[in-house]
């Protein structure tokens, strides 16, 4: 039982990694009042391009900040369709996400091939911070992407909230007008957060590839992408909300893989929809009090 | 020298020339009166001097200096500040955020530091105001106070207010203008933006007129009157709109019987209201806002089922109908909110027959020719300043009115229900409304109107209904009612005895 629950925690954390690295992306963006769905393709880039990167350089570290340039590229991209032309942010979403992905598995073609087994390379190790402390070093013994991404809550937080900028990307998703009108450049604000926005999605694509696997596959991301949208809405557009959201998926997720091998007789696809069954129940009790931020979905004109 | 010099300013919008070689001169230490009707091109003057607009011509000079100002940005630069009419402020944000929003430097942002800073410059200007308060908890006064704090925050020196008082109730416009002349004192310039004679009068030094884009006079307050600058707004002697004789009783063409009502809330808000209304008589709905009379105009739309009671118009019992069913029997209706009545997407020809949009379809499709042509008429018809392809969102408040009154009149009723059918309207559109109204009591339609401006409830009336809390405290000819009278019935006192079945 002690075992179990040991590595049901330290599963929870890993899971929970690439959703809060995602998650917080995509606040970033829908704070400045871009809904951002070219999240599930932006985190395929960046486990893609962390993958090649890191296995060609053979420095894991350059892999992740190829990943990241690469997130902020296709954030960027985000911001020439809903930003600056205007377009639809439904559409321009999924069509970052077709594109990212098709590109990315172009790529994969180009260099890999297609072999049999997926292409793997030697992943990042865990650290061990507490060493051989009996249950605590055991859980806590995590890759240092983990470490970041829970450092990034608070790190974000302090930027929303107690940095200028932060009250820039607050007002622009509230009321870009009022935000115009004040004097601050809701254009470059938007550029600015979705550019954050698809690093962090890229970097929590490139945890999946670089860190957890080790290898790339096709369906690495495995609809995460989409789990962040739905967490978001979740935490309330609140920073330290994304982490419980995060850890509440991940230890569902963490704890379907242990219901699968206790030899229930059931499908294992059942295990598999539980953490998804539990985010939709999740969504229709927080989600009915949630308060979108007003400008989200609405492109931004002077008149 | 004066603050701000605006020289032969023109800006086009295709295809109106909305600013036609304006000129506009501020002196420091004055309120200056932009005073015109609505699409008289002050507010697009006003957007050009803060950089919202470019001019297509002309120069602006700030102290003297030429400036081209193509931001707002650059016009705070420069200490020019605007406070708009729909508000510029963040609701989720506090009143601190909003002030310094834009305005900060380097990186952290320390919410008690902005918090101090405001409280002070506040206290400076004697506003007062709650720092920390988010502005979503604000009233509307409030947040005007926060918009003028912003631009003062800011060292504007010139402060750009359009239509301040628009939103305001009374006890908020006499604080408005109590800070507008401290501000004077301090040395600020105010550019007043209005179409209200009485406020203009009241608080503003020098006026300059406005009409169709060009400049028709400056003059001082002291050297002028009301009836002047009314009739350099509209460009001829204002007349108020008479009725003519008395109304010979009509057929009854509207009775309500003991009808009640529940609000959004669920909480009654029509009292057992019995009224008729005849063939050739203007019945007014004489009260303070709020007493029910925007459930009363439901009821009569349709789109609100009465509790008890029964409509009947001519006989036929529309209790609970449909709203197409009040229609095809008859009712003509001018909502309250005209841009809810309208769909700002929808051309100006497609507004204009959303009511009857049976009569325009053949073989199951829109006729579009026809739509066309029916709006192309009504638009000459009622003097509409706009295309039958425009869209209606494009049209100013007066225009619009003028739609909703031609769709409405277009479909010839016999019973005609017009919510405060002149808020928010310049004198002129004001004046075509209510002579249109008249015009169709005098053709023998039964006109149900709804007012909170007792000026005009006096001018239109036959006969004036006074409702308050849900009731009808008691129905007088016209001839009969004083203002006095008037003002005691609507709040509360009933001279009558009215006070009829329990309070609730």
């Amino acid at each position: 039982m002690e075992v179990l629950l040991i590595g049901l925690l330290a599963a929870t954390l890993r899971v929970a990694t690439p959703l809060i690295l995602g998650t917080l992306g995509e606040l970033f963006a829908e704070r400045a009042g871009i809904l951002n769905l070219g999240i599930e393709g932006t985190m395929f880039c960046g486990a893609f391009v962390g993958f090649v990167v890191g296995g060609a350089t053979g420095n894991l570290w350059f892999g992740v900040l190829a990943a990241i340039v690469s997130g902020i590229f296709a954030g960027l991209l985000m911001g020439l369709m809903s930003v600056r032309l205007g377009v639809s942010q439904h559409v321009s979403g999924l069509g970052i996400t077709l594109l990212l992905t098709g590109l990315s598995l172009f790529g994969f073609r180009l260099i890999y091939g297609e072999p049999r087994i997926p292409p793997s390379i030697q992943p990042f190790t865990k650290l061990s911070i507490l060493g051989q402390v009996p249950i605590l070093g055991e859980i806590l013994g995590q890759y240092a992407l983990t470490y970041i991404a829970l450092a990034l809550v608070p790190v974000c937080w302090w930027v929303l909230y107690r940095t200028n900028f932060g009250l820039q990307i607050r007002a622009v998703g509230e009321n870009p007008e009022a935000a115009d009108a004040a004097g601050v450049n809701v254009f470059l604000t938007r550029y600015l957060a979705l550019a954050i926005a698809g690093g962090l999605m890229a970097a929590g694509g490139a945890f999946l590839s670089l860190a957890q696997l080790g290898a790339f596959t096709y369906g690495i991301i495995a609809g995460r992408g989409w789990v962040c949208i739905a967490l978001i809405i979740f935490a309330n557009w609140q920073p330290v909300r994304v982490l419980w959201g995060a850890l509440l998926f991940g230890g569902v997720f963490a704890l379907q893989l242990r219901l699968q091998t206790l030899g229930l007789k059931l499908p294992y696809e059942a295990f598999l929809a539980l953490p998804y069954l539990v985010t939709i129940a999740a969504l229709a009790v927080a989600g009915r009090n949630a308060t979108y931020p007003a400008a989200l979905l609405k492109a931004y004109k002077r008149e | 020298m004066p603050a701000i010099q605006m020289l032969g300013i023109t800006k086009r919008f295709d295809p109106v020339l909305a600013n036609d070689h304006v000129d506009f001169s501020l002196e420091p230490g004055e309120i200056h009166a932009l005073l015109g009707e609505n699409g008289a091109g002050k507010t697009t003057l006003m957007r050009i001097l803060y950089g919202l607009y470019h001019a297509d011509e002309g120069e602006i000079l700030v102290d003297g200096q030429l400036a081209h100002i193509t931001s707002p940005k650059e016009a705070i630069t420069l200490g020019i500040g605007m406070v708009a009419q729909h508000f510029t402020l963040v609701p989720s944000l506090s009143v601190a955020e909003n002030v310094v929003l834009g305005y900060t430097r380097g990186l952290g942002f320390d919410p008690l530091a902005a918090q101090q800073n405001v409280a002070e410059a506040a206290a400076r200007f004697g506003i007062k105001t709650d720092p920390a308060a988010l502005v979503r908890h604000l009233s509307v006064g409030e947040r005007q106070r926060i918009e003028i704090l912003k631009a003062l925050y800011r060292n504007a020196r010139v402060l750009i207010m359009d239509e301040p008082t628009s939103v305001l109730v009374p006890q908020e416009v006499n604080v408005l203008f109590e800070t507008l002349e401290r501000l004077r004192a301090a040395g600020l310039s105010v550019i007043f933006i209005s179409h209200k004679l009485n406020e203009v009068m009241a608080v503003c030094d020098r006026i300059t007129v406005l009409r169709q884009g060009r400049v028709v006079g400056t003059v001082d307050k002291t050297e002028t009157s009301q009836a002047e600058l009314a009739c350099m707004m509209v460009g001829r002697e204002t007349f108020g709109v008479v009725r003519h004789g008395e109304h010979p009783q009509g057929q009854v063409r509207l009775r309500l019987d003991h009808l009640n009502a529940l609000d959004n809330k669920g909480l009654p808000a029509l009292k057992q209201v019995s009224l008729e209304v005849q063939a050739g008589e203007i019945l007014c709905i004489a009260g303070v806002s709020g007493n029910g009379q925007a459930e009363l105009a439901r009821v009569l739309a349709g789109t609100l089922k009465p509790a008890e009671g029964r409509i009947l118009v001519e006989d036929q019992d529309l209790t609970g109908s449909d709203p197409s069913r009040f229609l095809a029997a008859g009712v003509g209706r001018i909502p309250e909110e005209r841009h809810e009545g309208t769909i700002g997407e929808l051309s100006v020809a497609e507004n204009m027959v959303l009511e009857r949009l049976d009569d325009f379809t053949r073989n199951g499709l829109l006729d579009r020719n026809l739509i066309r042509r029916h709006g192309e008429q009504l638009i000459a018809e009622y003097q509409i300043k706009a295309q039958p392809t425009d869209r209606m969102r494009t049209l100013s408040g007066g225009n619009i009115q003028k739609v909703v009154l031609a769709r409405a009149l277009s479909g010839k009723p016999r019973f005609l229900v017009a919510s405060q059918p002149t808020r928010g309207l310049d004198v002129g559109a004001t004046e075509y409304v209510r002579s249109k109204l008249l015009e169709q009591r005098d053709q023998g339609v039964a006109v149900l109107l709804i007012s909170e401006d007792l000026d005009e409830v006096l001018a239109l009336a036959d006969r004036i209904a006074v409702i308050y809390e849900g009731r009808i405290v008691g129905v007088i000819p016209t001839q009969e009612a004083s203002l006095e009278q008037l003002g005691l019935m609507m709040s509360g006192a009933c001279p009558q005895g009215a006070a009829r079945g329990g309070n609730s």
